[in-house]
């Protein structure tokens, strides 16, 4: 005990003085913050956002400042190797492909980002209604998913362009008509789990009605995992564009998105094999920041991880 | 009480957790000692650190836990040779805690049996898998025996019910499987972790008197940890109470219960409702408990404390021993000699000397 | 309401679950009791017996299956106008039992406390919406300061606390507090039961107050019910409830309720009761009544052996 230096004060009684009946409460880094710091701490999703930002920037500027037209056909430069002029060379009608793989991208994008946003939308509202209501509801509901969840996206399209002309809206069109459903899947799981929180109970009892419970209460509780899935369409979207292109259903020539290139550059892979590798590492490329930056999405909104 | 033996003793052990960029001081600076076939008690609110202390004495520390110094001493005799040994778990490789501590030596009851058990197992084989891992016992051997515990833990058909799943039993029964499994390899510690909480209160009572049967028949030592007071009343030998990561007061149930020093043991003992107390509000400790995130200087307690001095502002208290025991120890400044004299809640007082005489008449 | 007029009646109040084609759970299952203005009535059972389903039953989170829930004079059990509902979504309020589930975590604590406020659109200005939650806010321990925070700030006592606020806002005549204590360690409950008492005598609310462990119960209770298996087996006042328990099974509860005395407790034995062995028949019993508010669940020689058994104790 000596080696305690008192103050002449230090055994004064001081808890009388002291204001205990209103708690303190130590203030805490606003939530946002700390989702913020866990996503950071996650470098794959870093590069994963930073690499989509800049993939799409460049699909939004190259083909507008360009010197080279999109569609601006010259045979006389022909299948050129990439070069300082020609930066991803050209493809065998003489087109910069380096205007032609942004042009596509750009493409790429709309195409999954607007049929990702309408899924959302879909499937949100659908699995709401079908989690939140139960019952005969949910039955109904569920029964129509299945129905529409066996018919295969490829015989959709066939059966739309039938009456439809092979075009951005179509492949668009075909998109939502089956990728909803695993978006209103899981909807309709965090819906079920939530609404018997007692919170929704409280809300309840105070005399809320289905909407307040169900967009003030509900919704924002499960907005995390449904951005984190949405996040998660997008490369699907993007790769099930391409591979429609690539069946010849996509979008019709000379409109460039990426499957359109790698399926030109198909024909000639043997012999110039930089117009299929390039439009194809840009691809891969857009997908995986997609996956990454979702992964991060996920880790810093939901963090699984045990807390002591 | 003829020679005590110590099988357990904690020294100065300080446990962080890391969370985010934080750090979280759980555990600051523990002692803990645990005689052959004694009962200890650690009692605190939640997020006192209580539940920490004991997963790593298990060597269960979640993976962002760290002991940051201080060591954890087991004793026990060697099965062939009788000898001696002493090891500090805190060096031990994580393979070593497995094969020479974990279920072996000490054993762990959990506060919800549904969770602590495996739901696509049978009982029986639940029992018996950890002494066919840990022995190598048979597997007819390992039967018989887990018959006979079930049966020591009042379990009626013993024999009939090894075949059962968890989720045919009902609450009270599956503690009592819990306990079981505990027991399957012999440890001579046993860690209760709120056993009852999770239980009714009818039950309760079974599950502890159970317990205390056991230690009983197999002299072994346990550790209760709970907020509980009515269950320490009931099991303990000796009290630990904990505030923030750090043991306040320590000291025979007795000393703890009829002398409680610290004022926080004084706001823990007034708080549980007597079936005699009326009208007048019950006595409560004001506030919350410090968020731990926070480096605290000084006294933990004293921004809840209405015994505060100006010194618990700036230095943690030590450890004071109460005159005429050697067993009680308190961390309060009040017990330093310059201190101004304070004594405990009028209610409490009365209180106390009630259960005083009722417990004369009782004895 | 003045004090003493019955608030809340529930008569032969049963309510069955159906869990598939052939099994029904009978979870409540023919109770009645009253409550009333001003007083706490407590409702004790273990888990299963009926007491959570019976307060949700009350406040209309379930379609009761069959009797009648008379809520100052509106018949609230049935298919409800909208004045009773209006009635009873203003004049009940509910306090829930998870601290960590019972608030929403994505809002903060002013919306989360104004939420009936904001649902019944009952202020005029949003200023007047932020002093009443501040008021309140104040009224149970915690500062102004805190109304922009979350709940994931807070300790489990200061989330119960922001839940009483939430229920108490409104200004209900009645409020069921369903376990509101017993997620909180000891020291904690003391503190909520303190408050809940506080704001009692300043509202002038009636409590149902739900929970499976009888001492609490009896410091805040004036009347209690026992419940066990969907029957009320056994209802009085605190006083007779604990000084001439009548039924086996309150005996049960009140032996197990521990004791913080270790003399005692040390050498004390808890009695035991299981009604598959004791030859009780809950379904063929009625209500007897030993004073105008104490009453016992038996059959004729039930009631008279309960009776004989109480006589030898004294």
């Amino acid at each position: 005990m000596e080696d305690y230096k008192f103050l002449p004060d230090d055994f004064e009684l001081i808890g009388d003085k002291q204001n205990i009946m209103i708690d303190e409460v130590a203030p805490s880094k606003p939530q946002w913050k700390d989702i913020l710091d866990r996503f950071m701490e996650n470098k794959g999703a870093v590069i994963g956002i930073c690499l989509i930002v800049l993939i799409t920037l460049l699909a939004i500027i190259v083909p507008m400042v360009s010197r080279w037209g999109v569609n601006a056909e010259n045979t006389a430069i022909a299948n050129q190797a990439p070069s300082s002029v020609h930066f991803f060379g050209t493809d065998y009608l003489g087109r910069d492909l380096w205007v032609r793989t942004w042009q596509g991208t750009r493409y790429s994008l709309i195409i999954a980002v607007v049929a990702v946003v309408i899924d959302v939308l879909i499937g949100i509202t659908y699995g709401m209604i079908s989690g939140y209501f139960g019952g005969m509801v949910d039955s109904v509901l569920q029964r129509i998913q299945e129905i529409i969840n066996s018919i295969p996206t490829l015989v959709v399209l066939i059966i739309l362009l039938t009456v439809m002309k092979a075009s951005l809206t179509t492949v668009i069109v075909a998109l939502i008509f089956t990728e909803w459903i695993p978006m209103s899947r899981i909807t309709r799981a965090q819906v079920l789990k939530v609404k018997e929180d007692e919170f929704v109970l409280a809300s309840r009892t105070l005399g809320a009605g289905n909407i307040f419970i169900l967009f003030k209460e509900i919704l924002p509780n499960i907005f995390g995992q449904l951005i984190i899935m949405s996040m998660m369409t997008i490369p699907n979207a993007i790769f099930y564009e391409a591979y429609l292109a690539f069946v010849g259903l996509g979008l019709t020539k000379p409109l460039a998105s990426l499957g359109t290139l790698i399926n030109d550059g198909f024909s000639l892979f043997q012999v110039h094999p930089h117009a299929m590798v390039i439009p194809a590492i840009v691809m891969a490329v857009l997908m995986l920041s997609f996956n990454l930056f979702g992964d991060g999405l996920r880790d810093a909104l939901d963090p699984t991880m045990k807390e002591m | 009480m003829s020679q005590r033996e110590k099988i357990l003793e904690i020294r100065d052990l300080n446990i962080s957790f890391k969370t985010g960029n934080k750090n979280v001081k759980a555990i600051r600076g523990v002692n803990l000692d645990l005689y052959k076939g004694e009962t200890i008690a650690i009692v605190g609110e939640s997020g006192s650190g209580k539940s920490v202390t004991t997963k790593a004495i298990m060597g269960i520390l979640a993976k962002n836990g760290s002991i940051d110094s201080g060591s954890i001493n087991y004793t026990w005799h060697d099965e062939k040779t009788g000898e001696k040994i002493t090891k500090d778990i805190v060096k031990m490789s994580e393979k070593e805690i497995q094969t020479e501590i974990r279920g072996r030596k000490i054993a762990m009851v959990f506060q919800d049996p549904m969770t602590s058990l495996n739901p696509t197992m049978t009982i029986g084989k639940q029992i018996m898998e950890p002494m066919m891992y840990h022995y190598g016992t048979s597997k007819e051997e390992a039967f018989k025996k887990a018959v006979k515990l079930l049966e020591e833990v009042g379990i009626t058909d013993p024999e009939a019910r090894m075949k059962n799943y968890p989720h045919q039993l009902s609450g009270g029964m599956r503690q009592r499987v819990v306990i079981a499994i505990a027991l399957s390899c012999d440890p001579y510690v046993l860690i209760c972790d709120e056993p009852t909480t999770a239980l009714d209160v009818t039950i309760q009572a079974k599950i502890l008197e159970l317990i205390q049967d056991i230690q009983k028949k197999k002299g072994i030592s346990v550790i209760y940890i709970t907020h509980d007071l009515g269950v320490v009343a009931k099991v303990a030998d000796f009290v630990n109470v904990m505030y923030a990561g750090k043991i306040v007061e320590k000291g025979l149930i007795d000393e703890i219960f009829y002398d409680p020093r610290h004022p926080y043991t004084w706001g823990l003992l007034s708080a549980m409702p007597d079936l005699d107390t009326d009208d007048d509000e019950l006595y409560t400790i004001p506030g919350s408990p410090p968020n731990l995130t926070q480096e605290i200087v000084g006294d933990a307690f004293a921004p809840r404390n209405l015994y505060a001095l100006n010194i618990d502002k700036r230095l943690d208290p030590p450890m004071f021993k109460v005159e005429g025991s050697n067993t009680h120890e308190v961390a309060s400044w009040l017990m330093h000699p310059k201190a101004p004299h304070v004594e405990m809640p009028e209610s409490l007082k009365k209180r106390i000397n009630k259960m005083k005489k009722e417990g004369a008449i009782n004895a | 309401m003045h004090k003493g007029d019955t608030i809340l009646e529930v008569k032969d109040l049963k309510q069955h679950f159906r869990v598939s084609r052939k099994q029904t759970v009978k979870a409540v299952d023919g109770i009645s009791f009253e409550i009333k203005a001003g007083e706490t009535y407590g409702l004790v059972g273990e888990s299963g017996s009926g007491k959570s389903t019976t307060g949700r039953s009350i406040i209309r989170l379930y379609q009761p299956t069959q009797g009648k829930i008379i809520f100052e004079g509106e018949d609230i059990s049935g298919k409800m106008s909208n004045k009773a509902l209006k009635t009873l979504r203003t004049k009940m309020a509910m306090i829930f039992q998870d601290p960590m589930a019972c608030l929403n975590p994505r809002k903060k604590v002013i919306d989360i406390i104004a939420q009936g406020l904001d649902i019944h659109h009952a202020y005029s200005s949003i200023e007047e919406r932020n002093e009443k939650v501040y008021k309140m806010l104040e009224m149970v321990g915690l500062s102004r300061e805190h109304a922009n925070r979350y709940p994931h700030q807070f300790s489990g006592g200061q989330r119960q606390r922001i839940g009483i606020a939430r229920a108490l806002i409104m200004e209900p005549d009645l409020i069921i507090a369903d376990e509101a204590i017993s997620a909180l360690d000891v020291s904690i409950q003391a503190q909520v039961v303190n408050l809940m008492k506080k704001m009692q005598k300043e509202t002038g609310a009636a409590y149902l107050f739900i929970a499976h462990d009888l001492s609490m119960v009896k410091y805040i209770s004036d009347r209690i019910g026992v419940l066990h298996l969907g029957h009320m087996v056994e209802t009085g006042t605190a006083e007779e409830i604990f000084n001439n328990p009548l039924h086996p099974y309150t005996k049960s509860l009140l032996s197990a309720i521990p004791h913080p005395n270790p003399k005692i407790e040390k050498t004390r034995k808890s009695f035991t009761y299981d009604y598959a062995t004791s030859g009780l028949d809950y379904e063929a019993g009625y209500e007897h009544k030993i004073t105008d508010t104490h009453s016992v669940l038996a059959t004729d020689e039930e009631f008279e052996q309960f009776m004989a058994n109480a006589k030898k104790s004294f």
